[in-house]
């Protein structure tokens, strides 16, 4: 294992996030803002509490959600497409680094930054709403794992996208639309019954419900099936990047 | 260990559009020599260098450097390898320091100042270490890419095109620094469509048109070997053909009718000079000038490829 070679790519990467720090935080804290202004105070104050927790604290977790799960896929495409863009990617490619060790150097840095966005806009909501966090340990298990699979996702749109606008596409088109549908400003009994069982081919809807539940023991499926869930997504991405590292796709000609 | 730098055995390329940019290329380059890969441009000089460091994957063929199969013991072949590539792609937020250092990194080496410190001054880098990467001109980035490649000490340096639309004074300076790698025991390959550079630099060159090595030869032997001299007559009056009597020495006519070109091999012992000048007298043809020209490896090349 070249560790070395590893850390290497993660301080590069980190000096990224770094160098754009200001743009990083301050776009996810402003629309995080925004939503409390106008889901938490302005909408949230008609609306009852939702299994005993006021709207304003519910759609906490599921703010959290949303902001790591598009900073990761964006981030992390992003590391790994510029590199391609540019050229600079013969350097990955001709370094004694096993294609695992690129990817672990290039998605522990993107995760390491969803984790830092997470955790201030986690504090951001702590100023509107009182933060209650009854299973600390399961809330961080949900936010590991929620950023490195997302990252995941990430690297390997990174390493499809052909042009700038794939790579923002799949952001826009998937990921928003999942994350809005998937139980972030809402419960799913809210819904009619017809559209609660599509809602639950939505991978989000487990993330939000097994996160929140570690807030407030409120969950829309069992907190076993969250865990399941996200564990079998960790498994096909990672099954995707073993592909991609087996055939070289899109990285070595 | 006395074996090759590295050795390439029967190496194959198709790429996925069917195009053949390697066939059966064999070749050994030694430990401590400056090889020039010489040919036109899509002659396949890149893919092969592709092929050696992992960018590209071999359709066919074997590939050791320093005795690791540059497959299975990857990691063993690539660390002795450092790449210069053709185009000038570098990042463009990090600066000098961070990006050398960075390369010396990927390769799992430990962190030495000291020796990065050398490489920038020997690159004359030293003043831009803290300088952006986009902040530098076209020559300084070229520089940079060299800096990277040598900063984790590998014996093994592939420069592809590195003088390509570097100035003149860059580009002298650029044949000093690798005539230092080579006294330093670095075996360096260079890939060149400049005639003039395999000339001035190579110990051996290898010539390669549509992804066949055509010769793979020492340079002075090459031009020994397939140069040739040429001997110019320009004469007083024109000659409109040739008397019979001179026909079949190959000579030709050039200028008009003005000059006479006669080949010859220099090489040779009895080389036909001295009764072409007896013969021309014999026949009146006077002449005003001679001249002598070698003909330069970029003859050899074109006849090479030519032929090819």
């Amino acid at each position: 294992m070249n560790y070395r070679g590893v850390a290497a790519i993660y301080k590069f990467e980190m000096a990224r996030t770094f160098r754009t720090l200001a743009e990083s935080i301050a776009s996810p804290v402003v629309s995080t803002v925004l939503y409390f202004i106008v889901f938490g105070s302005a909408i949230g104050s008609r609306i009852t509490d939702v299994d005993g927790v006021s709207y304003g604290a519910f759609i906490v977790p599921g703010l959290v959600m949303l902001t790591i799960l598009s900073q990761s896929v964006s981030n992390a495409s992003f590391g790994i497409y510029f590199p391609r863009f540019s050229g600079t990617i013969y350097e990955l490619l001709s370094a004694p680094l096993s294609f695992a060790e690129i990817m672990i150097g290039y998605v522990g840095a993107a995760a390491t930054k969803s984790l830092m966005v997470g955790s201030i806009v986690l504090l951001t909501a702590g100023l509107f709403v009182p933060l209650e966090i009854r299973h600390p340990l399961s809330m961080l298990f949900f936010l590991v794992m929620t950023c490195t699979t997302f990252c995941m996702l990430g690297f390997i749109i990174g390493i499809w996208a052909d042009g700038f606008e794939k790579l923002q596409i799949i952001p826009l088109l998937v990921i928003t639309p999942l994350t809005f549908l998937g139980g972030s400003f809402y419960s799913i009994d809210m819904l009619p019954p017809f559209w609660q069982a599509v809602s639950l081919f939505n991978p989000v809807v487990y993330l939000v419900s097994g996160f929140r539940w570690s807030f407030y023991e409120s969950a829309d499926v069992s907190l076993g099936i969250s865990v399941a869930m996200i564990l079998i997504f960790l498994l096909g991405c990672t099954g995707i990047v073993a592909w991609i590292f087996k055939t070289g796709y899109r990285l070595r000609s | 260990m006395n074996g090759p730098a590295l050795s390439i055995q029967t190496l194959d390329k198709v790429y996925a559009n069917g195009l053949k940019a390697l066939d059966q290329v064999t070749l050994e380059v030694r430990r401590g020599e400056i090889f020039a890969l010489l040919g036109p441009n899509g002659a396949g000089k890149t893919t092969l260098i592709g092929a050696v460091c992992g960018i590209v994957q071999p359709s066919g063929g074997r590939i050791e450097v320093f005795g690791h199969d540059n497959i299975r013991e990857y990691r063993k072949a690539r660390s002795h390898i450092g790449l210069v590539p053709q185009e000038l792609t570098t990042g463009m937020f990090e600066t000098v320091w961070n990006t050398v250092s960075f390369s010396r990194g990927l390769f799992g080496k430990p962190a030495n100042p000291l020796y990065i410190e050398q490489l920038l001054k020997n690159l004359a880098l030293w003043e831009k270490k803290d300088t952006q990467l986009r902040m530098l001109s076209g020559g300084m980035k070229r520089r940079v890419l060299i800096a990277k490649a040598l900063s984790h000490e590998p014996d093994l340096l592939f420069l592809d095109e590195p003088t390509a639309g570097v100035d003149v004074e860059l580009r002298k300076s650029m044949w000093a620094q690798v005539r230092r790698l080579r006294e330093m025991g670095v075996t360096v390959i260079l890939t060149t469509h400049y005639i003039e550079e395999a000339e001035e630099m190579a110990d051996r060159i290898g010539v390669i048109n549509k992804g066949r090595l055509i010769v793979t030869e020492d340079k002075k032997t090459l031009m020994h070997k397939l140069g040739r001299k040429e001997l110019l007559l320009d004469l007083y009056k024109p000659l409109e053909a040739l008397p019979p009597s001179l026909a079949g020495l190959g000579l030709r006519i050039a200028e008009g009718g003005m000059r006479l070109v006669f080949t010859y091999d220099p090489a040779q012992e009895n080389n036909g000079v001295v009764s072409l000048l007896d013969r021309l007298r014999e026949e009146g043809v006077k002449c005003k000038d001679f001249n002598t020209r070698e003909s330069s490896l970029e003859d050899i090349f074109v006849q090479l490829v030519g032929d090819s």
